[in-house]
């Protein structure tokens, strides 16, 4: 089967050259997939979705979105994508009703033809039908956003960094809805600077500075950790990470959450372990746990 | 001054027109401790931390923030306080060396004063090389270490962090809250909001705000407990749900 | 099709939900039309004129009463020495002098050459050289009445016609500035605007990515004003015709027409100014730099073209208000038809052209 989704050693520079944004990047999305682009601000995501989106030329390498030429067939993508860009990007003078019915049209449809996709998400939005997008709620904003770019029943979706700045409640709420589109068969393709999302994705890229640093199922990347992971806790953390940056079996350690996730040299856990226990730190707890996604992009990073 | 907490707040109300945002909140932080104050989008986050900075005044209730009152010393209250958002932190077309002396200057250092700040600093964050070059042109982790620092620069009792490390890489980010545990080690207050639920493990204690009211205030281990979960997103999610207005 | 008349219902919405614009769109020309018409006039009445009689007979004093008749003029003081003529014009109180002499009655009676002192505050030159020459024919006018009376000698009586403006009223010639004015503001500067916040706002983005031809986004952004336009010009209309008695003494239907080009003409200069700019401070700033400041200069509505050095007559060729104020005024005040206009007319239809041509070229399918 074709990928959905093709880039291929793209590269995207800004201002004459001098700035790289994008650095021969090469990916492919299957058909149905669920696809996240994993990497913080900066790091080239937005370039990527206007390249695919038909909105930027690259400078150099092809790509293409279901099959068809980002630069020569721009038209054609441009009747079969959805697209939701980072920014907030609806009329906010208008009310939830007019948005949706103006993009409806827009695309050459209308509410009623697509209404099943977005039941879900429109339900939510009903009650508040005759206000002005402005003046809704962040999570409330990015629903009408993603109904305003289902709403002609994409072949792909672009949604890019869909949940920047809204709760969890609201992001994991976004997440469910993003499973069932993709029942339905839409492509999509999705970024996000929350490593917890990661794990919802079927395949993740790590991306930094323009460049990808690995593409993978979150399974598999979790399962390529290379290191045993410990995870040391102790009630004060600050002079538990101090003390850990001295101990030279340390390879890597850094706060996770309400512990510090250290990865040792060969042999040194028992040395560790010691000085710890020499430190006299309160209520320590010392064992070994399983990678998350971050350590994983955290370990990317330190390569 | 009445007590020794850095932020002292009783019964604190924001109205607009019938509409409460900030519903009677209390809560005090101890000098040097992070807190943080999380909340959906909607909750009330933003109104709450704009009357402790002194940028709107409240409807009723009590607030003291550095023993200042928050009705009738905002001036001396933005004195001793310093703050930093993802939004808005430093100027892009200035330079690293030009941020800093504007910023120290607002807050009254005088040159030798500024000149010894500026240096330590910019060499505690190993910018020596960059000091000359447009912000514009750093990376973005390197922009918001820098901004921290220069919201601490006058060295202010208290520094309120709104969404501080959002979009940031996660090595940043944590390089970033290691500069967040020297300040506070220093006897610096911390005030931070965040989307990041791990985030919140790192804070001393954390208060979550449901509909304009403070719904939970503990240590994060104390709420884990209580909620009987395991991660803060569990505990946020858990109390987050039951809002009635996350989406006005 | 369908989508077009989306886009342009959507871009309705917009107009009209901001109240405050909204106001300023149709409030505008009734304020300008009013402040031109009854405080920034041009006209001159009631000048305030003070007098020093010396002379004190029955010559002299007609001689005042004439001119405080007349509708220039207003007496507002009488003075017995040089010193307060001076402390008069000093003062601002006053913008001319009238001195008669001692003996100016005999000398008007007897045959001798009376002599007169007419004195002016040429601070205001337009204004002093306005008022000598009321003087002088108010003057002249009393000289042929007492001439007919004593000895009718014959005396060339140039009979002067003021055409298409008798009274010499300000308002023919600011009416059809006003028109261009807020022609130019509401079609260059708002569609300049709000297409460019679109792309402020991330709007434009989503809306490239749609299966809409992007030029159809942007034509449909220049409806509402073309409509909001043509509103205003009947208003200015029927207020020149109803309150400052203006009447059109052309045919309307061309008045109209020619407006409706010089509208779609502002409409292409705001679709090519949003074209080149990417924020809407720039935007306004474009607009209001590059085409307000040019027709109040060269327009002639507030300079007349015709004094200035022949480089800058040669850029007042370019500015589409020029022409359209020309129109204007051949239509509705000397009531000319489309003979008089054609060349006109052509000049302005060729900047339209030129300028969507341009715009059309520089145009972007994409971001950047």
């Amino acid at each position: 089967m074709a990928s959905e989704i093709i880039l291929d050693d793209i590269v995207k520079t800004y201002g004459k050259g001098k700035q790289l944004a994008v650095d021969h990047v090469s990916l492919q999305v299957q058909p149905g997939e669920l696809f996240g682009l994993i990497g913080p601000d900066g790091a080239g995501k937005t370039s990527i979705f206007r390249i695919l989106t038909t909105l930027l030329l690259a400078d150099s390498g092809n790509a293409s979105v279901a099959g068809l030429d980002v630069v020569k067939d721009y038209k054609a993508i441009r009747k079969i994508v959805g697209y939701m860009p980072g920014k907030f990007s609806l009329y906010p003078d208008l009310t939830v009703k007019e948005n949706l019915q103006f993009f409806a049209t827009v695309f050459n449809s209308d509410i009623q033809e697509n209404y099943h996709l977005i039941r879900d998400i429109y339900v939510q939005l009903e009650p508040f039908k005759e206000r002005r997008a402005g003046k809704l709620s962040g999570g409330m904003k990015q629903k009408l956003a993603l109904c305003c770019a289902l709403i002609h029943k994409p072949r792909v979706l672009f949604l890019d960094e869909p949940t920047t700045g809204v709760d969890p409640v609201s992001r994991k709420e976004f997440w469910q809805m993003l499973a069932r589109l993709k029942e339905q068969g839409i492509t999509i393709l999705v970024s996000t600077p929350y490593m917890d999302e990661a794990g919802l994705c079927e395949r993740i890229a790590f991306i930094q500075n323009g460049k990808i640093l690995k593409t993978e199922t979150p399974d598999q990347i979790l399962k390529e950790f290379p290191d045993a992971l410990y995870k040391i806790q102790s009630d004060n953390m600050y002079h538990l990470m101090e003390l850990l940056k001295q101990i030279p079996e340390i390879k890597s350690s850094y706060a996770f959450g309400d512990s510090v996730h250290a990865t040792i040299k060969e042999q040194g856990s028992q040395t560790v372990r010691q000085r710890l226990i020499d430190a006299g730190l309160p209520s320590l707890v010392f064992e070994t746990t399983k990678p998350q996604i971050e350590d994983c992009f955290i370990q990317y990073l330190h390569e | 001054m009445e007590n020794n907490y850095s932020i002292s707040v009783d019964k604190l109300t924001k109205k607009f027109g019938n509409f409460t945002a900030v519903d009677a909140i209390s809560f005090d932080v101890n000098g040097g401790e992070i807190f943080g104050f999380l909340g959906a989008n909607g909750a009330g986050k933003t109104t709450a931390m704009r009357m402790l900075c002194g940028l709107s005044i409240p409807s009723s209730g009590k607030a003291t923030i550095a023993g200042f009152d928050v009705y009738k010393e905002t001036e001396k209250i933005k004195r001793n306080i310093g703050y930093m958002s993802q939004k808005f932190s430093l100027y892009e077309d200035l330079t690293v060396a030009e941020n800093i002396q504007f910023f120290g200057g607002i807050y009254g250092l005088d040159r030798k004063e500024l000149r010894d700040k500026s240096a330590e600093l910019i060499a505690r964050l190993g910018m020596e090389k960059d000091a000359k070059k447009l912000v514009n042109s750093i990376p973005l982790g390197w922009k918001q270490k820098l901004a921290f620092s220069v919201a601490i620069l006058h060295r202010p009792e208290i520094v309120f962090l709104d969404e501080p490390t959002g979009g940031v890489d996660p090595l940043t980010r944590r390089q970033f809250w290691d500069l967040i545990y020297q300040a506070a080690d220093s006897g610096i207050t911390a005030f931070v909001t965040t989307h990041y639920m791990d985030e919140a493990e790192y804070c001393n204690r954390i208060s979550i705000m449901v509909d304009g009211k403070i719904e939970a205030l503990d240590k994060p281990a104390a709420l884990k407990n209580k909620y009987g979960v395991n991660s803060m997103n569990d505990v946020f999610q858990h109390l987050a749900r039951g809002a009635s207005r996350s989406d006005l | 099709m369908k989508q077009f008349w989306s886009f342009i219902r959507k871009e309705f919405l917009h107009v009209f939900r901001d109240r405050k614009t909204l106001i300023i769109l149709f409030g505008m020309p009734v304020v300008q039309i009013l402040i031109f018409g009854f405080a920034l006039t041009n006209e001159i009445k009631n000048s305030r004129i003070m007098v020093l009689d010396a002379a004190h007979d029955i010559q002299s004093s007609r001689l005042i009463s004439k001119i405080q008749a007349s509708r220039y003029f207003q007496v507002t003081q009488i003075v017995h020495n040089e010193a307060e003529i001076q402390e008069g014009f000093r003062g601002g109180n006053v913008n001319i002098a009238i001195v008669f002499p001692l003996n100016f009655g005999h000398d008007l009676e007897s045959g001798e050459r009376p002599q007169l002192q007419v004195l002016a505050d040429a601070s205001d030159p337009n204004l002093a050289t306005a008022l000598t020459n009321y003087v002088s024919n108010i003057t002249a006018d009393y000289q042929r009445e007492i001439q007919k009376i004593n000895t009718p000698i014959p005396t060339i009586v140039p009979e002067i016609k003021m055409m298409y403006n008798p009274q010499l009223k300000g308002a023919p010639n600011f009416v059809p500035g006003v028109m261009a004015l807020v022609l130019l503001l509401v079609c260059v500067m708002m569609t300049a605007v709000s297409i460019v916040r679109e792309k402020e706002t991330g709007t434009m983005e989503i809306l490239l990515v749609s299966p809409f031809k992007p030029i159809l986004v942007i034509l449909s952004k220049t409806i509402p004003y073309l409509f909001v336009s043509l509103i205003n010009v009947g208003s200015i209309l029927l207020l020149s015709v109803l309150v400052l008695d203006l009447p059109i003494h052309g045919s309307l239907l061309l008045l109209l027409l020619e407006s409706t080009l010089f509208i779609i003409t502002c409409l292409i200069l705001g679709i090519f100014i949003s074209v080149k700019t990417q924020t809407m401070q720039a935007a306004m700033l474009i607009s209001l730099m590059g085409m307000l400041l040019p027709t109040m200069l060269f327009s002639g509505f507030m300079f007349p073209i015709e004094n200035m050095p022949k480089p800058l007559q040669i850029i007042s060729n370019i500015i589409p208000s020029k022409w359209f104020y020309i129109i204007v005024k051949s239509i509705m005040i000397k009531g000319l038809g489309w003979e008089a206009i054609w060349k006109e007319t052509l000049y302005l239809l060729g900047i339209a052209v030129f300028f969507f041509a341009l715009g059309m070229k520089n145009f972007k399918i994409r971001l950047a």
